[in-house]
């Protein structure tokens, strides 16, 4: 790393990430109001804003839209605070954030499969009580998955945002005393999560609320679970955002940019409406602790956490293993719960497409995920060597790209492309992958970098080693672990972009992901299930070997097993 | 539509550098080492295995990549064509050929979108069927050579015969047998291709007289010839599958609705499809298909090449093996993909015909004679406006 290089890389990331952002948003803005000179348009005006408020569906999917985002958040929340509350600390805590971890990498569209595949009328549930149970010997005719409360929708959004939350306050507890507040509360005659809520929720929340806001403006605006799971008449806004940008009608498209502003607006509004609730929460929070209950119902409310917790997990495992048995299915009728046959017809058939979207998928993910490291580090190092310390600000940049919802950025984005002539292929979608990676990846390994002991280094340096040297020879083999994770969970991210690969690829470039969605588009679940498992896999197999090589290498290095 | 004609005229013509189609030899070493990006949807196992067919044999033959662009709507390819256009990226599009018919077909000839014409001079345009069937003519759009066929399709319905036992000869027994079994059909949700095809099928089978529909949709002919279609919808949706609260997003999802016992009757475009289907496992053994009395609608699926591929001759080449006897054949065994031949039998040497003869239909196909003749498509007009009243009524609706 050049010494001239280094102190210019923190702004050369932030470039990368919100550059992209803000040239797309540019790029829509002006034919949302009308003005498109290559097609004839001349703006400013606002017929393409009249012709949106003019489409019958408009309210509903701009409700579906906030409801979604608004319901898979807090149920969330709920979830993970009442379980972190409930039981952090305990053996059952340990075995549910294990079970959890790998959950986060899978694409939210295979957990979406599965969770179809499992709660649908004919699904599995439905198949495993029929018909000695229920006496269904054919499915109730049930409007479970695309119902227009968009229920099922949240639910394939919680039950891949709690491992995500999780996560997020696990590391938050860390830092927040949990442990000596938790003590005093309990002395106090506090019950568990009474009293956790009281004491420790505040800070963790604080710390935790970026994440949170990340969760609903996704929730707001995701494209590919709410194609699988979502209404359609009509669709969540996001969707009718994509179908506008992609019709042959030019009119339409404007219409879109339109309809992609106004989902920005719609996110800004909902996270105004969550700040409000935050700031009434706190409020009746004080009242709350000033009044001193200890709890009383606590025992059950924890019990009822960790079913919830449970059937979260078991929900996405469960949906996997009914991916699995699909990709092996010979034909399979309704009651019964295991195919009537099995076959590897659809692992030969699907093979050498599957092989060849595996290797697009790779190149891709690793390539954005290798550049979204060495510019994280970049930054890091720099940090530590200049103290160029991010404030509040650089976090709230870095989880921008986050919050800007990707149908507002990505077709604008498309057009500059096209405009620079770079139209297609991997290249461009590597970059903007790269928009969504870089943040998971900073937030990953930022943590574990800065905690490393500096007095490591200060010893490297006695013995003469460079910065350089230190960084090289003592601090990254230090944190290979960490490293490692950083870059699973930057491949995870990469695996599962839909929208990205779509837009900016202009369909030369087919990931598992695309692929995925394209044939779900015909509904064979055989296909759906070889697909969803590769996908899986795709983003599982860099996570075990992230916790593999570490201990190969360290094998007689116990202290730095674990970063 | 009419935003397409005006950057047609907007942006600059293009000189055609590419090899002329009547010199086909030149055109088969043109072609040789070229790869070409065939978009088409993407959503049927059977058809992107035949694709990937297609492409070993022009590999082998020609020397031609092919690559299968797998799309969830044709529209798209459409667009990306367009967006070229505007940015004036005039010589190497994304897309050398499109799975295309209708409306789609209809907007790219319009706006000047498309290469050709060069589907009349491929060598294998000799042995099409010409006169029986609807290669040149999409949607009563002519083609004037600017698509080139290479499939049939006709609607038929595909019927559980463990629950039904007779087939049904009319829309109207349709919708009296729904009314009778409420929540047991349904039909992909317009603007899908084949959710519209469902409801031209409806118009052109309860209207008297369906031959106003080959003309353009007037604003004063459009209101009263549909009204008895959204009559019918009124009558039938609340007895669709989830009361029509939701719908399949394609044809070939209804397929495990219908072997999950959730349907025992739909609506499909490829007379072979449910024999393939069977084969895969996809449907029950106990599947069958009719047709209506008066016929149903029938079109011919077509490939064209936009104006700015960069592969034209390899794309050529690809719609002319398309034509080949051998193509054919595959595509009609239901086996593999059951999509009917766009070939004139009488035209074929003995031993390709062998190879039609040859095949077993399936279980569940139709003979040619079952089939009878089709209907024909109603102009396009029709389909957009009907598209989007559809939505209007059934598509935003709680």
């Amino acid at each position: 790393m050049k010494r001239r290089l280094l102190p210019a890389l923190p702004t050369l990331t932030i470039l990368a990430m919100l550059g992209p952002v803000a040239a797309g948003l540019y790029w829509k803005i002006l034919p949302a109001f009308g003005h498109f000179p290559a097609a004839g348009a001349y703006g400013p005006n606002l017929d393409a804003f009249r012709a949106i408020f003019a489409w019958p569906g408009f309210s509903e999917a701009a409700w579906l839209s906030i409801r979604t985002g608004l319901i898979a958040t807090s149920i969330s929340l709920m979830i993970v605070v009442l379980l972190t509350a409930g039981w952090s600390g305990t053996r059952a805590f340990r075995v549910l954030e294990r079970a959890l971890s790998p959950l986060l990498s899978v694409p939210h569209a295979a957990a979406a499969f599965g969770l179809a595949f499992l709660i649908a009328p004919s699904g599995w549930i439905a198949r495993l009580i029929s018909p000695w149970l229920t006496g269904w010997e054919q499915p109730l005719d049930l409007l479970i998955i695309r119902d227009p409360l968009c229920i099922t929708l949240a639910l394939g959004l919680i039950i891949k945002e709690v491992p995500f939350l999780l996560l997020m306050t696990i590391a938050a507890l860390s830092q927040s005393d949990a442990h000596r507040k938790m003590a005093v509360a309990q002395a106090l005659g506090y019950g568990r999560i009474t009293g956790w809520v009281k004491v420790v929720f505040p800070s963790v929340y604080a710390q935790i609320r970026l994440p949170v806001y990340v969760v609903l403006a996704y929730a707001m605006t995701v494209v590919d679970v709410a194609l699988i799971l979502g209404p359609t008449t009509p669709p969540p806004l996001s969707v009718q955002i994509v179908n506008w940008m992609s019709d042959p009608d030019l009119m339409l498209r404007l219409q879109g940019a339109s309809a992609a502003l106004i989902q920005l607006i719609l996110v800004i509004a909902a996270l105004g409406f969550w700040r409000m609730v935050e700031a009434l929460a706190a409020r009746l929070g004080r009242i709350w602790i000033q009044k001193g209950t200890r709890g009383q119902n606590d025992t059950i409310i924890r019990n009822a956490a960790l079913v919830l917790g449970v059937t979260t997990a078991s929900a996405v495992f469960l949906g996997i293993l009914i991916l699995t048995l699909w990709s092996f299915a010979g034909f399979w009728s309704f009651p019964n719960a295991t195919p009537d046959a099995f076959t590897l017809r659809n692992w030969q058939r699907h093979g050498p497409g599957v092989s060849d979207a595996v290797w697009e998928t790779a190149i891709i993910a690793l390539t954005a995920a290798v550049i979204a490291l060495v510019l994280t580090i970049g930054c890091l190092e720099a940090e530590h060597r200049y103290h160029l310390k991010m404030g509040k600000g650089g976090v709230w940049l870095l989880y921008l790209p986050l919050l800007i919802p990707q149908v507002a950025f990505l077709p604008g984005l498309q057009t500059l492309f096209i405009n620079m002539g770079a139209a297609m292929g991997r290249g461009p979608v590597i970059l903007a992958h790269l928009i969504f990676v870089l943040p998971y990846v900073y937030l990953s390994l930022a943590d574990p970098f800065r905690a490393w002991d500096a007095r490591m280094g200060t010893i490297a340096t006695a013995l003469r080693a460079t910065p350089d040297g230190v960084l090289w020879r003592v601090r990254l083999p230090m944190l290979l672990r960490p490293i490692l994770t950083a870059l699973a969970v930057g491949i995870a991210v990469s695996v599962g972009q839909y929208l990205p690969t779509l837009l900016i690829g202009g369909g030369r470039v087919t990931t598992l992901t695309t692929e995925a969605l394209a044939i779900a588009s015909g509904g064979d679940r055989r296909a759906i299930g070889v697909y969803g498992l590769m996908q899986t896999f795709a983003a599982l197999v860099p996570f075990t070997l992230a916790i593999l090589i570490p201990a190969l290498i360290w094998r007689n290095r116990r202290g730095l097993r674990h970063g | 539509m009419k935003y397409l004609a005006l950057i047609a005229a907007l942006a600059p013509s293009v000189a055609l550098a590419d090899t002329n189609p009547g010199d086909w030899d030149a055109v088969v070493k043109a072609a040789n080492g070229q790869t070409v990006y065939w978009h088409a949807w993407g959503g049927s196992t059977q058809t992107n295995d035949f694709i990937a067919w297609v492409g070993d044999r022009v590999q082998a033959e020609y020397g031609v990549t092919l690559e299968h662009v797998k799309l969830t709507d044709t529209a798209d390819a459409v667009t990306r064509v367009l967006s070229e256009k505007q940015a004036g990226q005039n010589d190497d599009s994304a897309v050398d050929m499109i799975w295309i018919n209708g409306a789609n077909f209809a907007a790219m000839k319009e706006a000047d979108l498309l290469f050709g014409p060069f589907a009349e001079q491929l060598p294998n345009w000799a042995l099409v069927d010409v006169d029986g069937k609807t290669v040149q003519t999409d949607f009563t759009v002519p083609t004037d050579g600017m698509e080139s066929p290479w499939a049939m399709a006709q609607v038929v319905f595909d019927y559980d015969t463990a629950d039904i036992s007779e087939p049904m000869g009319s829309m109207r027994e349709i919708l009296d047998w729904t009314a009778a079994n409420p929540g047991r059909f349904t039909y992909p949700q317009p603007p899908d291709f084949l959710g519209t095809t469902f409801l031209k099928q409806v118009l052109v089978d309860i209207l008297d007289d369906p031959s106003v529909l080959s003309a353009e949709a007037t604003d004063a002919n459009y209101a009263a010839t549909t009204a008895p279609l959204w009559d019918y919808l009124d009558k039938l949706t609340p007895n669709l599958w989830r009361q029509g609260q939701a719908y399949p997003p394609t044809g070939t999802a209804m397929f495990p609705l219908i072997s999950d016992g959730e349907l025992d009757l739909s609506i499909s475009f490829s007379p072979g499809a449910a024999s393939a289907a069977i084969a895969n496992f996809e449907l029950p053994e106990t599947v069958r298909t009719f047709v209506l009395d008066k016929g149903t609608i029938g079109n011919a699926s077509f490939v064209a090449v936009p104006y700015n591929s960069g592969s034209t001759e390899g794309a050529m080449i690809v719609a002319n093996f398309l034509l080949s006897p051998e193509a054919q054949a595959r595509a009609q065994d239901p086996n593999l993909l059951g999509y009917g031949t766009v070939l004139n039998m009488d035209a074929l040497t003995d031993m390709d015909r062998a190879k039609f003869d040859a095949l077993d239909l399936g279980i569940a196909t139709l003979s040619p004679a079952e089939l009878g003749t089709a209907v024909a498509e109603p102009h396009p007009s029709w389909m957009t406006r009907i598209a989007e009243d559809w939505t209007a009524r059934y598509g935003v609706a709680q």
